[in-house]
């Protein structure tokens, strides 16, 4: 083997290498080899963010930045206009750090420390409140789940079975009783056994449905008048794989009970979840959590750099 | 109330600057609208992408009726299209076998619903006067099979499971049970799986090859996605169901996933429904999911009752008398007649997309078109005709005889010489070979004017 067929083979590894970066996202083979922006690159950037549930006026809006940004800053390499990109998108989702505690080993502002766990029926509120259980559990914290959803057959058992995963106690009354009730109880426990945690699991509704969102508000004011500052968090389950509907339910729990935060599930399918940038964006509301399967570790803290590069895969 | 009109002038104008039938340009705007619609609906990118083209080619050359503009047509042929596509005769369960029991397997999605479908099902078959059975054989999540036993007891069905965490074994077991207790069908409840995941779409193959389904049915949410196309296509290629069940769909969602399903694997949509009681199961209806995606319902429902009611006559006289200037008072008092037959003055602006931007439901009165009613019957033909001819005393007449005031009458007076000029104007733009479409009338200019 001559000199030359080494020189070769170092060149095939480089390219091959390059081949992979490629692949590695759209994102990257979107901006390659571009020198301006033109009609197609953004038509394929539309395509992109619609195809990923962004949905029509957030595409629109990242479209119209880009393209203006551009023709400002006048881009030079493909690296700058990747950097743009992400950040374009980034830019419209808030941090959840900037309102929240989210790491499971931090200090929590308030003991018991409630999360209320709400969502239309189907996204995985129970998986995630197990999940949720079993990450507090493990950094040390002291948990108490609360099964308020009295209304779905089984719920109760399901939950039972999360929390013995997670080992960690949960209090509940069984099917049809009144949801403020468990949740009464279980915060008037949780303040008694010094819990740091208190999850509260809720029924699945539908946000259209007036009397059920009135339902969840009522276990709010319920829980107030035990601990006036609980619930300290709201979060929302979202499924990743639901359209534009979603910024519907953000809206209409928002309205019922001030949706602090997101978990965003079902990420481990081809879903984007893109919807969550028009509700971050629109209501202001963040991301918190992803849920990415369905054991018990599956649950990971949002990531926006990672979420966007997701987008372009 | 003026402004309300203009609907009447714009479609006269329509026909003034050739614009009867749709054409290249008036066809674009709309169907940008459209496009839009079905993205919100959550209608697949490219799916929508080609249903636009299609339409476009349809539309082009179409007549467009009097009394709507060419972009209320087209919405109304995308409706017809979409229907269409979602329709062809409502597709019954595959059960004509001899085979006991007849096997019926449920897949999708986690979370879409399918627990809460077969319960549904199994109810709608007894009340049919079938036996079935359900077979739990989602082993997975836990408590999946608490949860179809608890519905199995509301329903007075019979629910199949063992202990042993095994789909296919349960599966054998329960249709071997089915047989032997006189169960005419079986109910295979699955587990909820991702279609990338190999050894649960596996899993899913072998209950179909082992137990050769009469009927298997993909139940999807109908909040879905644009992922509805990826999630269809690789059940479908794995599984080659038999129709689809739309779930959740007291919801406010648009479900568009519907039409992204039909158009990537052309199954029939054989259920939806909604509600967590266990009698809420519904056959589904084209027309109704083709207006719910569209969300435009109330322009194709305009459409229609314009077709249905407008007297085309009459209207082809007034577009005469438009053109040539000849428009009076009895022909405004026609116009208002014929707005009337259509319904509320309120409900048609709220019709129309953008006609509720540009005219405030607090500022439709429905009064105050009676007023004006009254106001034009206590004037004589002559006045009507020729309204220059109302001087004071016969102002204070009308007055009396509508029980109004004489500011009323003049003020209304003023108004019909405003709009007499506005017509002037654009009958002159037109002769200047300005071209004057329904959608580029400058209505707004005009308004400003008054």
């Amino acid at each position: 083997m001559g000199f030359f067929d080494a020189f070769k083979l170092s060149r095939l590894k480089e390219g091959l290498a390059k081949t992979r970066e490629n692949l590695f996202g759209k994102i990257s083979r979107l901006v390659k080899g571009r020198t301006k922006i033109d009609e197609e690159f953004l038509e394929e950037l539309e395509q992109i963010l619609i195809s990923a549930d962004v949905g029509v006026p957030t595409t629109l809006k990242i479209v119209e930045a880009i393209s203006a940004r551009a023709k400002k800053e006048r881009y030079t390499s493909e690296q700058e206009l990747d950097a743009m990109l992400r950040d374009e998108i980034q830019k419209l989702m808030r941090d959840a750090r900037e309102v929240t505690v989210v790491d499971f080993d931090a200090q929590l502002p308030k003991k018991p420390y409630v999360i209320m766990i709400v969502g239309v029926n189907g996204v995985g509120k129970t998986t995630s409140i197990g999940k949720m259980a079993h990450n507090y559990k493990s950094a040390g914290k002291k948990v108490l789940i609360a099964a308020a959803d009295t209304f779905r057959a089984a719920a109760t058992e399901q939950l039972e079975i999360w929390a013995e995963r997670a080992g960690v106690p949960i209090v509940s009354q069984g099917q049809g009783v009144d949801p403020s009730a468990v949740v009464f109880d279980a915060v008037s426990s949780a303040i008694a056994k010094d819990v740091d945690v208190v999850l509260v699991d809720t029924a699945g509704r539908l946000h259209n449905k007036t009397h059920l969102m009135e339902e969840l508000a009522k276990i709010k004011r319920v829980m107030k008048k035990k601990l006036p500052d609980a619930p300290n968090e709201v979060l929302l389950v979202l499924d990743g794989s639901t359209g534009q509907n979603a910024l519907n339910q953000a809206k209409e729990f928002t309205k019922a009970v001030d949706v602090t935060g997101l978990i965003l599930t079902k990420l481990d399918g081809t879903a984007k979840g893109g919807v969550v940038i028009a509700i971050s964006n629109e209501l202001n509301i963040p991301v918190k959590y992803i849920g990415v399967g369905e054991k018990i570790d599956d649950l990971q803290l949002f990531n926006r750099q990672k979420f966007v590069e997701a987008l372009f895969e | 109330m003026f402004e309300s009109l203009s609907d009447k002038l714009d479609s006269a104008l329509k026909k003034l600057s050739g614009q009867a039938r749709i054409n290249e340009v008036n066809v674009g705007n709309a169907l940008r609208d459209i496009k839009r619609a079905l993205l919100d609906a959550d209608v697949n990118y490219a799916v929508t992408k080609n249903f636009i083209e299609q339409v476009r080619k349809k539309a082009l050359g179409a007549e467009v009726i009097k009394s709507v503009s060419p972009s209320q047509m087209i919405v109304k042929i995308v409706f017809d299209e979409l229907k269409e596509m979602m329709g062809g005769e409502q597709v019954d369960l595959n059960l004509k076998t001899n085979r006991i029991p007849a096997v019926i397997m449920v897949a999708g999605l986690q979370g879409a619903g399918k627990t809460t479908f077969v319960a549904k099902l199994a109810l709608h078959l007894k009340k049919r006067g079938r036996n079935p059975l359900l077979i739990a054989a989602d082993v997975y999540r836990p408590a999946a099979i608490d949860q179809l036993k608890t519905l199995g007891a509301q329903i007075e069905v019979p629910v199949f499971a063992i202990e042993e965490k095994d789909a296919i074994k349960t599966a054998k077991q329960g249709i071997e049970y089915a047989k032997q207790n006189a169960r005419d069908i079986a109910i295979i409840d699955t587990a909820g799986r991702l279609q990338i995941d190999e050894e649960m779409m596996q899993e899913a193959e072998t209950l179909k090859k082992m137990f050769n389904p009469e009927e298997i049915l993909f139940v999807v949410d109908a909040m879905i996605g644009q992922e509805a196309v990826n999630t269809a296509k690789t059940f479908n290629e794995r599984l080659d169901f038999d129709g689809v069940v739309l779930t959740k769909m007291d919801g406010d969602t648009r479900g568009g996933a519907a039409l992204s399903i039909k158009t990537v694997v052309n199954k029939p949509i054989k259920f939806v429904s909604s509600g967590e009681k266990v009698d809420d199961l519904d056959i589904f209806y084209p027309d109704r999911m083709a207006q719910r995606i569209l969300g435009m319902g109330d322009i194709v429902s305009f459409v229609e009752r314009a077709q249905e009611r407008l007297d085309l006559k009459k209207s082809e006289e007034l577009q005469k008398k438009l053109l040539q200037n000849e428009f009076d008072l009895n022909d405004f008092y026609a116009q208002i007649q014929e707005i009337k037959k259509m319904g509320s003055l309120q409900s048609l602006v709220s019709m129309i997309p953008g006609m509720s931007k540009m005219i405030p439901a607090d500022q439709i009165n429905e009064k105050e078109m009676k007023r004006v009613e009254a106001i034009i019957s206590s004037m004589t033909k002559e006045e009507r005709r020729n309204p220059d001819v109302i001087n004071g005393s016969r102002r204070a007449r009308i007055a009396k005889g509508s029980g109004t005031s004489v500011q009323e009458v003049n003020s209304l007076l003023k108004q019909f010489a405003e709009m007499k000029k506005m017509m002037k104007s654009l009958t002159k733009l037109d002769k200047a070979g300005r071209r004057i479409t329904a959608d580029n009338i400058p209505i707004e200019r005009l308004a400003a004017r008054r």
